[in-house]
């Protein structure tokens, strides 16, 4: 119940193919956020964006890098998911990729690089600052979540768990944020009471993960 | 209520496969203007390009918005376009295969509307044309006055107005201006131009043949965005003249043209409105920049830059220097203007 402490590639794509599964499942729920404040494609494009990914990913020959799964999946991903998502999580993959393209396995400590460097991706790409009602919300206390277990020595399930618990508030909290970019940036005002897709969908990349370490 | 929950009817066989259908259509029926890229098929190409020496136009965003941004390819004006799904961004590899198709060695300029899916997949495809050493420039076009206020010019959407910039840019690099100076003359026409909107009715994509606003039968929405976005007013249905003097007074409030200057106007369908109510928003438009004193150099009317079926038009006014009325004067052969 512990979970594993290490993970391989192997493991890794497994868990983005979790992370697929997952984002296919809510995709509707997604949607809907995202009519609410944007133009209602959010949960199309992230399904869309994810399962290229996981067949880029697919497509690779073994043994399998984190590098080349990165590069794969952020190709699919760009190249199939459309609008602003694509070049998102495509920055994701590939700034995360690059943080760990030495490792053989992925400890906490290289875990929270891959996905502090994934954020700096996102500021960088979206021109986005925390607090703009954006998938940073979630993103960034995520980050700072696994920062923290790391220093308290936590096990890499438990620093999960508590990513997943600190994006998932990111994410509620965007609810009273007025949004700054993109298209629900144009209703101002309006945008408020309703939470960021683009940030919900983040808090369930990190919950996906939480369970799939902790199943091993 | 207008939109709610009945579907709308399109020409369509397969909502998965409109825009590969309309590629073809457009590439079985303009054979001599334009080519697909057999390794990207959502490249559409200049027949003309690339040409040595001269600086590539690109020109792209998701679809639904025909003629533009595709219709606008041709000697003259844009050397190729990437092409999204409908209102959806093309990804970066279509945007860099369309670069490398028209890249003839004097680097290629990226013109676009000022959304975030499209600025961050055209940065993309910018980052990966330079690692094969082809120099990109990007203008992004932002010419709706109901999108952000003038403080904030830089976040306004980029609409109708892009047709200007366009011509203007697809002109200077035609005449062989370099890269910088193409870039010049799109981001000259983009700060001359101010457009908006209104919308009488919705619009539907084909993937949900769903409305996406709806509009009760005595309202208009004045500000409307070429994707359906909210405007600036939700009002009521009132006559052609009052709704053209509504958008005029802010789009000229900002332009400002001194009497005696020369201007261009394009009133734009957004896709489902006539021409018959298109002119006569355009003779009601004239009217009031002559009685300004304002010399129209040049007027065009009809569908430019559109919103699948939704029904409502734009007015864009560009302020006319020598130089852009030069360039508005020279020769283009966008391909679906051309074939009569």
């Amino acid at each position: 119940m512990d979970g594993i402490e290490e993970i391989t590639p192997a493991d890794f794509v497994a868990l983005l193919r979790l992370v697929c599964q997952r984002i296919a499942a809510e995709q509707d729920w997604l949607s809907e956020l995202d009519r609410a404040i944007g133009d209602g494609d959010h949960g199309s494009s992230m399904a869309r964006g994810w399962q290229a990914a996981l067949d880029a990913v697919d497509a690779l020959p073994e043994p399998l890098s984190f590098s080349a799964v990165c590069a794969a999946a952020a190709r699919g991903f760009v190249n199939s998911a459309g609008g602003a998502t694509g070049p998102l999580y495509a920055t994701i993959l590939m700034r995360g990729g690059a943080a760990v393209k030495d490792r053989e396995m992925l400890d906490l400590g290289a875990l929270a690089s891959f996905f502090d460097a994934a954020g700096r991706g996102i500021r960088e790409r979206g021109k986005s600052e925390p607090g703009d009602k954006t998938m940073l919300d979630a993103w960034l206390p995520a980050v700072a979540a696994l920062d923290a277990a790391r220093t308290d020595h936590k096990k890499l399930a438990e620093a999960l768990n508590d990513a997943a618990e600190a994006a998932e508030k990111g994410a509620e909290a965007t609810r009273h944020m007025a949004a700054r970019l993109g298209r629900a940036s144009r209703l101002g005002a309006r945008s408020q009471g309703h939470i960021d897709p683009g940030a919900a969908s983040a808090a369930l990349l990190f919950r996906t993960f939480a369970q799939g370490v902790t199943e091993g | 209520m207008r939109g709610g929950n009945k579907m709308t009817k399109k020409l369509i066989n397969d909502a998965g496969t409109v825009i590969d259908e309309m590629l073809a259509g457009i590439v079985a029926a303009h054979p001599r203007h334009v080519r697909l890229l057999d390794h990207s098929p959502r490249s559409l190409i200049s027949a003309g390009a690339p040409r040595p020496g001269k600086v590539g136009i690109v020109v792209g965003g998701g679809s639904g918005h025909e003629p533009g941004f595709l219709g606008y390819v041709g000697r003259g004006m844009a050397d190729g376009a990437a092409v999204g799904n409908p209102f959806a961004s093309p990804g970066p590899d279509p945007i860099v295969a369309t670069t490398k198709a028209v890249h003839g060695g004097a680097g290629v300029l990226y013109i676009i509307g000022n959304y975030a899916g499209d600025v961050m997949n055209f940065e993309m495809a910018a980052e990966l044309a330079e690692l094969e050493s082809i120099t990109t420039r990007t203008v992004v076009v932002t010419d709706d006055v109901a999108s952000a206020p003038i403080s904030e010019a830089g976040r306004r959407r980029g609409v109708a107005g892009a047709v200007f910039v366009f011509k203007a840019a697809g002109a200077a690099a035609d005449m062989g201006r370099d890269l910088s100076g193409v870039a010049q003359v799109a981001e000259m026409a983009n700060a001359s131009v101010r457009t908006m909107g209104v919308a009488l009715e919705p619009c539907s994509l084909p993937a949900t043949l769903k409305h996406n606003f709806t509009l009760s039968a005595d309202e208009l929405e004045l500000g409307i965005g070429i994707h359906g976005e909210p405007g600036v007013e939700r009002g009521p249905m009132r006559p052609a003249d009052a709704v053209a003097d509504a958008i005029l007074d802010r789009v000229l409030a900002e332009l400002d043209p001194p009497p005696g200057s020369d201007v261009a106007v394009l009133v734009n369908g957004m896709g489902g409105t006539p021409l018959m109510e298109l002119y006569i928003v355009a003779r009601h438009v004239l009217d009031r920049l002559s009685r300004r004193n304002l010399a129209i150099h040049r007027c065009l009317v009809g569908n430019f830059l559109t919103a699948l079926e939704m029904a409502g038009c734009s007015i864009s006014v560009i302020k006319l220097n020598d130089e852009l009325k030069v360039l508005l004067d020279y020769p283009a052969e966008p391909v679906l203007f051309r074939d009569f």
